[in-house]
C-alpha cells in the first residue's frame, strides 16, 4: 500500500492511500488526517477524509504548496507509528428493508436497471449468493459498518462493512442514474452503502429506507439542533431491521421531536479486528446495550 | 429596508464569498461563481468585499426598492434599468424608494452580480449567507428567489453615485475562453495520446452547466491506460474508489465529457479527475455561456501561483481605486 500525493490545483493536496478499498487504507487516511488536524498547520482550511484517500485544502498565500506537501509527508511517518485505535461512537440506524417507497421508485426506473424483472434487493441477494431477501437482510445488518466518507451532497454517509473481503456485499450502480431517489433511502454501489440525505438523483441500488433524518438544515430535529449533519467519518453504524409499524411510529416520534437515536461511545482497534473479526464486531455492537 | 422581488429572473440566488470549512461533511463552499466581480460590486456601493449580493444567471430579476439605496451590477454585461432607464454596468447608481430595478437582455457573460448598499441581510448559516440549493441551506430560505419574496437589506455606508471600475480591471473570458489547468490527481490514468488531445482540442460548454459544475463537449474522447479494476472502484476505466473532488477539479466520466466542479460541487464521487483548473480562473468559468469555445491550457504550479497573484493584484487595484 503506497501512499500517492498529488496537487489538486494551487489549493489542494489529494492523497491516495491505496487504489483499492480496504479498512487498512481507510485507517491510514484517518490516522494521517487526525495527525494533521492536531498539528494545526497555519493555512490549512479543510481536511476531508474519504474511503481510501483524503484531501487537504490550503491557502497558498499563507503556506506555499511545496511546504504544505513537505509537512503532510512528514506527518505520514508520525501517523504510521501511532496505534491503529479509534475512539469513536456506534449509532444504531433503523431500516425498513424492502419498503414500498424505494420499491415504487425502483419500478419507475426499471429500464435503467441491470435486471428489470426483479427488485434491487432480490437482484443484489442473487448476485451475492445470499438466500433471498431474508438472507440479504441478515448479511447487511449482521455486521457493523464504518462511515468511511461523508459527502457527495450534504451529510450523506458512505459506509464500508466491517467484514473480510469475501463477505463484502457488492453490486453495480444502475446502468443509467435515476433522476429521483427518496430521501433517507439506504443504497448500495460497488462495496459501499449510503444513506441519501436529501431527495435527488442517484445510481445506487435501493434496499430500504430509514425513518431517521440525518441532515436537517433548519435544525428542528431533536438530535440535529447542535449540528445539522449527523454523521462524520469514523462513525460506526449498526443497521436495525424494522417493519412498517415501527417505521411509522418512529416517523411520528421524530416529527413530535421526541425521538433520539441510540448512540454509544466505542473504541475500535484495527489489530484486534484483524485477529478476530466477529468477536470484535460483537463487542462493538454490544456497546449499544451499555456494555 | 427591504427589496420586493417582482420577478425572480431565471435562477437568482443570494451569494457571498462562500462557506469554507464543511466540505468534509459534503457541504460545498458555495458563494459567487465569479467572486472577483462579486467583490467589485460590493466595493462600488461601499460594502465590505464579502457582503451578500444577488447572483443572476442569464436573465436579471425585477426588484422594487422600499428605501433609497446605492446599487452596482458587475460581471456579465446585463444592463440594469431604473424605472426603465438604462444604467451603466460596473458603476454605482442610485435607486430611490418605490423605484423598480430591472434588466435588459444579456449581452455578454453569464452571471450578473447585483450589490445593494448594506448587503442582502439574510441570516448567516455556518458562517455565510450563500445559498446552497441542493442542501436547501443558507441564502433566502435555501433556494433561488421567487416572485413575492421580500429580501432584507442591511444598513449601508454613504458613497457617491457614478463611481466606476475602469475597463482594464474588468476581467472576462476571451474567445476562445482559456482555462489554465494543473495536471494531476489521476492524470496517469489517461494515455499519452489523450493527454495531448485534451489540450489541443477546442471544447464547447455543454447545456449542463450550473453552479455544481460545467460540462464540456466536442473534444476527442480520452483513452485510458489498461488496468485491472481495483477492489471497490467499479468496472468503468474512469472509475475510482469514491474520493473527494477538489473544487475546480476536472473529471471525465468514461473519458468523454470533462466536467469542472464549481462552487456547489458534489464533494466526492467515483470518477477519476485529470487535473484542476487554477484558482485564478474559476471566476472566468462563471461567465461562460453554453456553446462557448473553450481551451484548457496546461500550466505548472509556478504559473498557477503567478496567476493567483495577478488576480489578487487586480482586486487590490479595484479596492484602491474605490477606497
Amino acid at each position: 500500500m503506497t501512499t500517492r500525493y498529488t496537487f489538486g490545483g494551487d489549493e489542494h493536496i489529494f492523497v491516495e492511500c491505496s487504489e483499492e478499498m480496504s479498512l487498512e487504507a481507510f485507517f491510514k487516511g484517518m490516522s494521517i488526517t487526525t495527525a494533521l488536524r492536531n498539528a494545526k498547520i497555519k493555512g490549512v482550511t479543510e481536511i476531508c477524509p474519504a474511503n481510501a484517500s483524503f484531501q487537504v485544502r490550503f491557502n497558498p498565500d499563507i503556506i506555499a504548496p511545496d511546504e504544505m506537501m513537505r509537512q503532510l509527508k512528514a506527518l505520514e511517518a508520525v501517523a504510521q507509528s501511532a496505534p491503529s485505535t479509534l475512539n469513536t461512537r456506534i449509532i444504531e440506524v433503523p431500516v425498513y428493508y424492502n419498503d414500498p417507497w424505494t420499491h415504487e421508485t425502483g419500478q419507475r426506473f426499471r429500464e435503467r436497471h441491470q435486471d428489470p424483472t426483479s427488485t434491487d434487493i432480490e437482484y443484489t441477494a442473487r448476485i451475492n449468493n445470499l438466500d433471498g431477501i431474508d438472507g440479504f437482510i441478515k448479511a447487511h445488518s449482521g455486521a457493523p459498518w464504518f462511515v468511511s466518507m461523508v459527502g457527495f451532497v450534504a451529510g450523506l454517509p458512505f459506509l464500508y462493512q466491517m467484514v473480510d473481503r469475501d463477505r463484502q456485499i457488492q453490486s453495480p450502480k444502475y446502468l443509467r442514474p435515476r433522476t429521483d431517489t427518496p430521501r433517507l433511502t439506504v443504497g448500495h454501489g460497488g462495496c459501499f452503502a449510503c444513506i441519501y440525505s436529501v431527495r435527488g438523483a442517484g445510481g445506487y441500488q435501493m434496499f430500504g429506507i430509514t425513518p431517521m433524518p440525518i441532515y436537517d438544515p433548519n435544525q428542528t430535529t431533536s438530535y440535529l439542533r447542535d449540528f445539522m449533519c449527523l454523521f462524520k467519518p469514523g462513525d460506526i453504524v449498526k443497521w436495525k431491521p424494522i417493519g412498517r409499524e415501527e417505521y411509522d411510529h418512529t416517523v411520528a416520534e421524530v416529527d413530535a421531536g421526541r425521538w433520539q437515536p441510540r448512540i454509544a461511545p466505542v473504541t475500535f482497534s484495527l489489530e484486534e479486528f484483524a485477529k478476530d473479526i466477529d468477536g470484535t464486531n460483537a463487542r462493538v455492537m454490544e456497546a449499544l446495550n451499555g456494555h | 429596508m427591504a427589496i420586493n422581488v417582482l420577478k425572480p429572473g431565471l435562477s437568482t440566488t443570494v451569494q457571498d464569498l462562500g462557506r469554507p470549512g464543511y466540505y468534509h461533511i459534503g457541504i460545498p463552499t458555495s458563494g459567487g461563481m465569479d467572486t472577483l466581480s462579486l467583490a467589485a460590486a460590493n466595493l462600488l456601493v461601499g460594502n465590505d468585499a464579502g457582503a451578500a449580493v444577488l447572483e443572476a444567471v442569464f436573465m436579471g430579476p425585477e426588484l422594487e426598492f422600499t428605501q433609497d439605496a446605492m446599487v452596482a451590477v458587475t460581471g456579465a454585461d446585463l444592463p440594469p434599468k431604473v424605472d426603465g432607464q438604462e444604467q451603466p454596468c460596473w458603476t454605482a447608481f442610485n435607486v430611490k424608494k418605490g423605484q423598480v430595478l430591472s434588466f435588459g437582455f444579456l449581452k455578454k457573460g453569464a452571471r450578473g452580480y447585483i450589490a445593494v448598499s448594506g448587503g442582502i441581510d439574510v441570516p448567516v448559516v455556518l458562517g455565510s449567507r450563500s445559498t446552497y440549493t441542493l442542501g436547501a441551506l443558507g441564502g433566502f430560505e435555501g433556494r433561488k428567489l421567487a416572485a413575492g419574496d421580500v429580501l432584507p437589506v442591511g444598513k449601508g455606508a454613504l458613497v457617491a453615485e457614478g463611481r466606476s471600475v475602469v475597463e482594464a480591471l474588468r476581467r472576462a473570458p476571451g474567445a476562445p475562453a482559456e482555462l489554465r489547468m494543473l495536471p494531476g490527481l489521476y492524470w496517469h490514468r489517461i494515455t499519452e495520446q489523450a493527454s495531448k488531445t485534451f489540450f489541443e482540442d477546442t471544447w464547447k460548454v455543454a447545456p449542463e452547466a450550473d453552479r455544481i459544475g460545467y460540462r464540456f463537449k466536442a473534444g476527442r474522447p480520452l483513452d485510458f491506460v489498461p488496468r485491472t479494476p481495483p477492489f471497490g472502484a467499479g468496472s468503468d476505466p474512469s472509475n475510482i474508489v469514491d474520493a473527494c473532488y477538489p473544487y475546480g477539479s476536472v473529471q471525465v466520466p468514461s473519458g468523454t465529457e470533462p466536467i469542472v466542479l464549481h462552487r456547489d460541487a458534489v464533494s466526492g464521487g467515483g470518477y477519476m479527475m485529470i487535473g484542476t483548473v487554477v484558482s485564478a480562473d474559476m471566476d472566468l468559468i462563471g461567465q461562460l455561456q453554453p456553446h462557448t469555445p473553450t481551451k484548457f491550457v496546461k500550466v505548472t504550479m509556478e504559473q498557477a501561483l503567478t496567476a493567483r497573484a495577478d488576480r489578487r493584484k487586480t482586486l487590490e487595484a479595484i479596492a484602491k481605486a474605490l477606497a
